[in-house]
């Protein structure tokens, strides 16, 4: 508790020290630290391996260009729509992806995104295609101007954090508990009684909201948004921002966004070369780090503690 | 008849994937670049040789010695973690996928046309342009001899034993590891070739992997996991499909893609033809 206060703090204070350049950089990690702990809901506390929440992010994102664009709503109706919309798919995803558990799960969700991503190409008269919906505002909440890069911050940080905090109750609940034994002990659960499949109906539910979420800051932040927000690419690299940090842990998530943001920036700074590089780093960290750096640190620092 | 070549290219695509999953219990994400990079070579290959046999040839060898040496040194180290692997696999088509768009670069490369199969045929009345007729009898003859190779020979019965019970079948003395790489090589070699034979309908051009993949996900889980039957009769209505809804529908063909693939989950999640839930 106390380091999440500490970090919280912290994170408010970064505008007094940062220049713009790393504000926005703080507002991107934060929007994909949401995004990222709502895979980890599926794949660290459920045992789901999700490759296709891009299509929460993607498709909330899309919602809301089309009805600003199409039908020119304001955006307090907007935001309840779109994500509204968003969850009701991800019920209806979950009914088909749910049909089966571990890789199963894995190729049915990967095949619902891939079909989204083909259909924004496609769908020109729709999406536009590859030249993406442009022309978009960002909200103005009680008056707010967000259009600069601190009060947007701000914005996205008390979102983000209420985010991340009802994901850690939902975790830490009773719920959770069952959740967790879902993962663990599927068929204990079942002979328990449970709901094994309407548990993990919930999760799936629950962390499409929480992707919509992420995908309206998003749509936010760019004031754009393409096709390429709803690939695999995008899946993956929320799967691997959850892998790197620590799968199942709640501040994984945050700190492998950071490192994957990071890395990225930097990265596409020197050369063009990031797919590759993510690509690289996939592997790097699946064969040699499989625990994640969260966990990983913590063992360390344990031992450093126990040795004192 | 696109329907039916498409349907072809698709199990030609969708074999290979099935039988290393069957096997491996691996989804294999590489499997939409193999069938990427296979192109790409059958275009570098098609500088020098201008026959687009010799480039299915020279696409299926060295894509699928691409697949065993990725098998052998990455996938076999943690083959103790399937999650890992499908992850890894991930990891690797990004790269693929990086370096085909490094070296052969971002604009679609044509593959001719055999001069041969230019014309089209008049068959029952119809007309068909040669090539797709070419596309379908290639992915027949495979089908028969991949049947032939599962059901007559000895690498088939090994195959089929690992396939139904991976630990009966080391425990009887096959070698299921060096099966493994066969499987691996076998499916790699078949989205290679399966790339360039499909280059003078679709050409080379980056997202080719993307493209494919979903369609060989959707010809896998409509068939079923491991079953030769199930990817060839999958691939044809996933190829039936896919032609009417962009005839149809061309905005949202890719939704309409979607329709058998739910029904069969839904009343049979195990698919058409499956031994086993994926």
């Amino acid at each position: 508790m106390k380091t999440a206060l500490a970090v919280i703090v912290a994170a408010a204070l970064l505008p007094l020290i940062a220049g713009e350049y790393y504000v926005n950089l703080a507002s991107q990690i934060v929007i994909f630290a949401v995004f990222a702990a709502s895979i980890n809901l599926l794949l660290g506390y459920g045992g789901l391996p999700t490759l296709g929440h891009a299509a929460y992010l993607g498709v909330a994102a899309y919602l809301s260009a089309l009805l600003y664009l199409k039908l020119h709503l304001a955006h307090w109706a907007i935001a309840p729509l779109a994500l509204a919309g968003t969850t009701l798919m991800a019920g209806v995803f979950g009914l088909i992806a749910l049909r089966a558990t571990g890789l199963g799960f894995l190729m049915l969700t990967l095949a619902l995104s891939q079909v989204l991503w083909g259909t924004a190409y496609r769908w020109v008269s729709m999406t536009d295609g590859d030249n993406g919906l442009r022309g978009l505002a960002r909200p103005a909440p009680f008056g707010l101007n967000l259009n600069e890069a601190m009060p947007f911050y701000y914005f996205v940080l008390a979102v983000g954090v209420l985010a991340v905090w009802m994901m850690a109750r939902f975790v830490a609940s009773p719920f959770g508990a069952t959740l967790r034994g879902t993962r663990d002990q599927p068929r204990r659960m079942s002979a328990l009684g449970y709901d094994v499949w309407l548990i993990r109906w919930i999760t799936f539910v629950y962390a499409g909201f929480w992707g919509a979420v992420s995908g309206l800051l998003f749509v936010y932040y760019h004031k754009y948004i393409h096709p390429v927000s709803l690939s695999l690419a995008n899946s993956a690299e929320g799967l691997l921002a959850v892998i790197a940090g620590g799968s199942g842990t709640l501040a994984g998530p945050l700190v492998g966004a950071a490192i994957v943001l990071l890395l990225k920036n930097w990265v596409s700074a020197y050369i063009e070369r990031w797919n590759m590089l993510l690509g690289f780093v996939f592997v790097f960290i699946v064969v040699f780090m499989p625990e994640g750096v969260v966990p990983g640190v913590r063992r360390l620092w344990r031992r450093y503690a126990s040795r004192a | 008849m696109n329907s039916l070549s498409l349907g072809g290219l698709l199990f030609l695509l969708a074999a290979g994937f099935s039988l290393i999953f069957g096997l491996m219990r691996i989804a294999n994400l590489t499997h939409g670049s193999l069938f990427m990079l296979g192109a790409y070579v059958g275009v570098t290959t098609m500088r020098y040789v201008p026959s687009l046999a010799v480039a299915a040839l020279a696409a299926g060898l060295s894509v699928a010695l691409f697949g065993g040496l990725l098998e052998r040194f990455i996938l076999r180290k943690i083959s103790n973690n399937v999650l890992s692997q499908v992850l890894v696999t991930l990891g690797v088509s990004f790269i693929i996928a990086d370096a085909c768009l490094l070296t052969w670069g971002g604009d679609p490369i044509p593959i001719p046309t055999p001069e041969l199969l230019q014309k089209p045929v008049r068959l029952a009345g119809f007309i068909f342009p040669a090539y797709r007729l070419a596309v379908v009898v290639i992915a027949v003859v495979v089908a028969i001899g991949l049947y032939l190779l599962m059901d007559r020979t000895r690498l088939g019965a090994m195959i089929r034993a690992g396939v139904d019970d991976p630990e009966m079948a080391r425990a009887a003395g096959i070698p299921v590891s060096r099966l493994f790489t066969t499987v691996f090589c076998l499916g790699a070699a078949l989205a290679g070739a399966g790339g360039v034979i499909a280059g003078p309908i679709n050409s080379a051009y980056p997202g080719l992997d993307a493209d494919m993949l979903p369609l060989a996900l959707i010809v896998v889980i409509l068939g079923g996991v491991g079953s030769l039957l199930g990817a060839f009769v999958g691939a044809f209505i996933t190829g039936f499909v896919y032609t009417f809804g962009v005839a149809l529908l061309p905005d949202l063909a890719y939704v309409i893609l979607f329709l058998p693939m739910i029904l069969v989950i839904a009343f049979r999640p195990r698919g058409l033809f499956g031994k086993f839930a994926a």
